[in-house]
């Protein structure tokens, strides 16, 4: 049997019906799998917020505008407490839009003081093998336990003392650029915790 | 023995990168570690062997005149599928993948074997045709990964043995070039033997 004729209303209705079924196979497989996508999403975030900080009771999510001047954006932060209500710290979810490829967001864990706890990479689309790096402990551990007021959260080339990854230095200062927004506006608000 | 023909063809004689040269946009730029390239190619038959069922199914029932932008409207619907299911249940693999799941959509091999194949042969043919030429495909991009995974960065399936300096440029675009290239002439040399 040969293809159909190529009558407009046989075009008309092989185009109709591949589209119509096409597009209720996706509806059917995207209801079935929001919730599973939803769910990894979250368990990522929370898995990313519980090793940056230290132990913690409760946990608290407010919006926190972006203390960088001229910036209209919002930082997630996830507030820690113990037991006793007593502010631990908070897991920040901030981003920088200067990588070498795309937006990079890293979970960055300060504790009550501004020291940096632990940071932990959510999402970046660096080179693989150079800025893919910045993922790894041998340069996100070099900000552990960290406080401003000692450390200049700034690659050594700008005047800072982080090291940069090898043939990566704008994916390692994107970095610095996103663990500085989230340090400043944690500055700017603690005050409130 | 023309099915073994047909389910052999993929790997070597009619193989989709290294001899048909088909599909090299996605090839060049996910085979950056041999884990990357296995993934991209599994991922890659799932939807040549559903597309070709279903353009086999459906060879008579579309007119001329329409039928690439049917094959695309179908071949595109299972890529979303695949996309979503990747996204719920394999995150970490979605994420590495990323943007280049949807670019299977324009893969040419994809289209390629529902034009040349799919449209003409019985159905159970064309999804044998499907498995022989998405693993021929998922096997060179497994060997182009992990060649430049050896080279660029020290180690295979993510398990590093050398530490230190590698050859950084096989991780980059020019690498990737430089290294199909000689899996290409490699390739030659061993088809021209065996006629």
């Amino acid at each position: 049997m040969a293809a159909k004729k190529d009558t407009l209303l046989n075009m008309f209705i092989a185009m109709f019906v591949i589209s119509v079924v096409s597009g209720g196979v996706l509806g059917v497989v995207y209801n079935a799998t929001k919730e599973p996508i939803a769910a990894a999403e979250t368990a990522k975030k929370t898995e990313a917020i519980k090793n940056v900080l230290p132990e913690f009771e409760t946990l608290n999510n407010i919006n926190v505008k972006s203390a960088v001047e001229n910036e209209d954006a919002d930082l997630p932060f996830y507030l820690a407490y113990d037991a006793n209500n007593n502010f631990i710290g908070a897991a920040i979810e901030t981003f920088t839009n200067k990588g070498f490829s795309g937006n990079i967001s890293l979970m960055v864990g300060i504790l009550a003081d501004g020291t940096v706890k632990n940071i932990s990479v959510l999402q970046h689309a660096e080179t693989p093998g150079l800025g893919s790096k910045m993922s790894e402990p041998s340069f996100k551990d070099q900000f552990n336990d960290k406080n401003a007021k000692s450390f200049n959260f700034n690659v050594k080339k700008d005047g800072g003392d982080v090291d940069a990854i090898t043939a990566a230095t704008i994916s390692s200062r994107a970095f610095c650029d996103a663990v500085n927004r989230a340090l400043l506006t944690f500055e700017n608000n603690k005050g409130g915790f | 023995m023309a099915n073994w023909n047909n389910l052999t063809k993929g790997f070597f004689r009619e193989n989709p990168i290294l001899v048909l040269l088909l599909g090299c946009c996605p090839t060049l730029a996910t085979t950056t570690s041999a884990i990357n390239g296995l993934s991209m190619g599994l991922a890659t038959t799932f939807v040549l062997v559903l597309s070709n069922i279903s353009i086999s199914l459906l060879k008579n029932f579309i007119p001329n005149k329409v039928h690439i932008p049917c094959y695309i409207v179908v071949i595109a619907s299972f890529v979303t599928v695949l996309q979503l299911l990747m996204q719920a249940y394999v995150p970490s693999i979605y994420e590495t993948l990323g943007l280049f799941i949807p670019l299977i959509v324009v893969n040419c091999i994809v289209l390629g074997r529902a034009e040349a194949y799919a449209c003409k042969n019985s159905i159970g043919a064309s999804a044998v045709d499907g498995i022989s030429m998405g693993l021929g495909y998922a096997m060179a991009l497994t060997i182009l990964g992990s060649i430049r995974e050896i080279l660029g960065s020290g180690s295979i399936f993510g398990w590093k043995f050398i530490e230190g300096d590698t050859i950084l440029v096989f991780v980059l675009a020019p690498g990737a070039f430089i290294a199909l290239g000689f899996l290409i002439s490699i390739m030659n040399k061993i088809l021209k033997k065996s006629n």
